[in-house]
């Protein structure tokens, strides 16, 4: 076998690769799970300084902040073309 | 540092030790490179010194902004990612101060080596054997706290930023210990063990992976952290995002004979590493509009979030690099302006617009959360430092473009008769405003940066003055 057909071939692999975790990144079954992962920075939120209940000068900003998120974050999960 | 920041479960102490050494490198990096830009409209800057001179600072110029600002920004983030997306503490403690104590060795011993001129001659890897047997130990290191970390985790899926992450330590590991690979002949002085055009493959074969990996990879798994987390919401798309990770990874990999266009590189290889750097574009797009749209029906907290904003501009610049890239791989515009100051904007709209932009955006998010705050000190000296780095970048790489066009066409410019119709020296002549813009620029970015610093340290400051009293309370 020359070298050409050995390139042909690995360039066969690769794009029945590429297209196998395209058709698995998309397929329905998925969906759920990756809602799930793209949460994950979500997932932690001790965001605000004070996570030991300790009073903090700027805790003002802090709640100002989390009311705007509960207003609008949550309600695009992403991509919505399924 | 103070006890009373310890977070429960994380290890932030590395983070926060990162972080910091990421303002304190970037000053460096980009002085360095300042003064170099200056040595370019007045080469007497160099002060006649060997050890000032512009051939021995530019590797340390590169070396620092790449591995000691670009590097500890990575170290710092993915840590910090790696944590807060597996929720559980780092692998090893011990292991994690020995990569940041390595670290910091493997940049001083540059600071101190390439100055005096020790340098393997292979671009962006320079540094001595010794050194770079130190910085595999560290790498390796680094592997394992990473790895380590994910395999602890206590979530069930792996976040996409720590898949990024993952791929950059594992493949700069392979591609560092493979480039390297060197024969000793003195304590500061080695052979490479690959010869002639190989050695050449060999060496863009990591060169254009280190952009791929390092200055691509890595800073991608910030973005796919940071941008979700300032702009609240989560990613466009997750499985874009897959699809953009295996795609990204499959590719990059052919792409660096792009770097040896008309040169002794067989032609295949060329016109390989080519057109695979043309169809690069597509996932790097793929990428970047995944991070843009993220900020679908959040575009009105730019006007108030100037993190965001450092954040969604290194995704602009990251998307017009990564177009810029595969149209001067192409062979034919590559004859116009491979070896002339093009190459050096191409590489400053990607440095300075998206490594440098996307670090700092994600640092003015990370570091307030580091020292127990919620915000940083000031929100508009943030707002400055983006327009400074914004304006800066805009003006380096504009000043480039010019010099870089100009330079291709006066090099190629012939006579009826097949003379060159300029010399070379006349060439650096025309290009001379050019290098005051771009000397503009610099000063603009090395500003924003010391504002940075600035904002960083009243940060920590009153962090550290609002816990003070816990220790008698808890």
């Amino acid at each position: 076998m020359d070298s050409g057909t050995l390139s042909g071939i690995l360039t066969g692999i690769l794009i029945i690769a590429f297209l196998g975790i395209t058709a698995w990144a998309y397929s329905k079954r998925r969906k759920k799970d990756f809602d799930e992962a793209a949460n994950l920075p979500f997932a932690d939120d001790d965001d605000t300084p004070d996570r030991d209940g300790h009073q903090d000068p700027t805790a003002q900003a802090g709640s100002d902040k989390d009311a705007s998120r509960q207003v609008d974050s949550r309600d695009n999960e992403g991509d919505r073309n399924t | 540092m103070s006890t009373a920041l310890e977070h429960p479960t994380y290890n932030y102490k590395v983070v926060r030790q990162f972080a910091i050494m990421t303002v304190v490198w970037g000053i460096v990096g980009m002085t360095l490179g300042v003064i170099l830009a200056a040595q370019l409209v007045w080469p007497e800057l160099n002060l006649g010194l060997p050890w000032t001179s512009f051939g021995r600072l530019r590797p340390l110029h590169t070396n620092a902004v790449i591995f000691a600002f670009g590097g500890s920004a990575l170290f710092a983030t993915s840590y910090y990612v790696v944590q807060r997306t597996c929720q559980v503490r780092l692998f090893s403690d011990r292991l994690a101060a020995f990569t940041f104590w390595g670290w910091q060795a493997v940049i001083l011993s540059a600071v101190i080596s390439l100055p005096l001129g020790y340098t393997t001659t292979k671009e962006y890897a320079e540094l001595e054997w010794p050194i770079n047997i130190l910085l595999a130990a560290v790498w390796i290191g680094y592997a394992i706290v990473f790895l380590g970390t994910i395999k602890l985790r206590r979530t069930s899926h792996i976040y996409v930023a720590n898949w990024f992450y993952a791929a950059f330590i594992l493949t700069i590991g392979v591609l560092h210990i493979v480039n390297n690979a060197a024969i000793p002949v003195t304590s500061m002085y080695s052979i490479s063990i690959y010869s002639g055009a190989i050695d050449a493959m060999v060496q863009w074969w990591y060169g254009h992976n280190a952009v791929g990996f390092f200055l691509t990879a890595g800073f991608l798994g910030m973005m796919y952290y940071f941008v979700p987390k300032q702009a609240e919401r989560p990613v466009y798309s997750y499985r874009l995002s897959i699809v953009h990770f295996w795609a990204l990874i499959m590719v990059y990999m052919w792409a660096g004979p792009h770097h040896l266009h008309y040169t002794a590189l067989p032609n295949w290889a060329q016109s390989l590493g080519m057109v695979m750097s043309i169809i690069l574009l597509a996932p790097s797009w793929g990428g970047m509009i995944n991070g843009m749209m993220t900020l679908s029906g959040a575009w009105h907290k730019l006007r108030t979030d100037p993190t965001l904003r450092f954040l969604v501009v290194a995704l602009s610049f990251y998307g017009m690099s990564t177009f810029e890239g595969p149209m001067m791989a192409v062979k034919t515009v590559n004859a116009l302006s491979h070896y002339t100051d093009w190459t050096i904007g191409h590489v400053h709209a990607g440095a300075l617009g998206w490594v440098a932009m996307i670090s700092i955006g994600s640092l003015y998010h990370l570091i307030p959360r580091l020292f127990g705050r919620t915000e940083m000190h000031s929100v508009g000296l943030i707002a400055v430092h983006f327009w400074l780095a914004t304006i800066g970048t805009v003006l380096y790489i504009a000043a480039m473009w010019v010099n870089g066009i100009l330079q291709g066409l006066m090099w190629r410019a012939i006579n009826p008769d097949g003379t060159l119709m300029y010399t070379f020296v006349e060439a650096v002549e025309a290009s001379g405003p050019g290098y005051i813009v771009r000397l503009i620029g610099g000063l603009c970015w090395v500003t924003g940066m010391l504002i940075m610093a600035f904002n960083v340290y009243m940060t920590v400051k009153r962090g550290e003055g609002a816990r003070q009293p816990l220790p008698q309370t808890a």
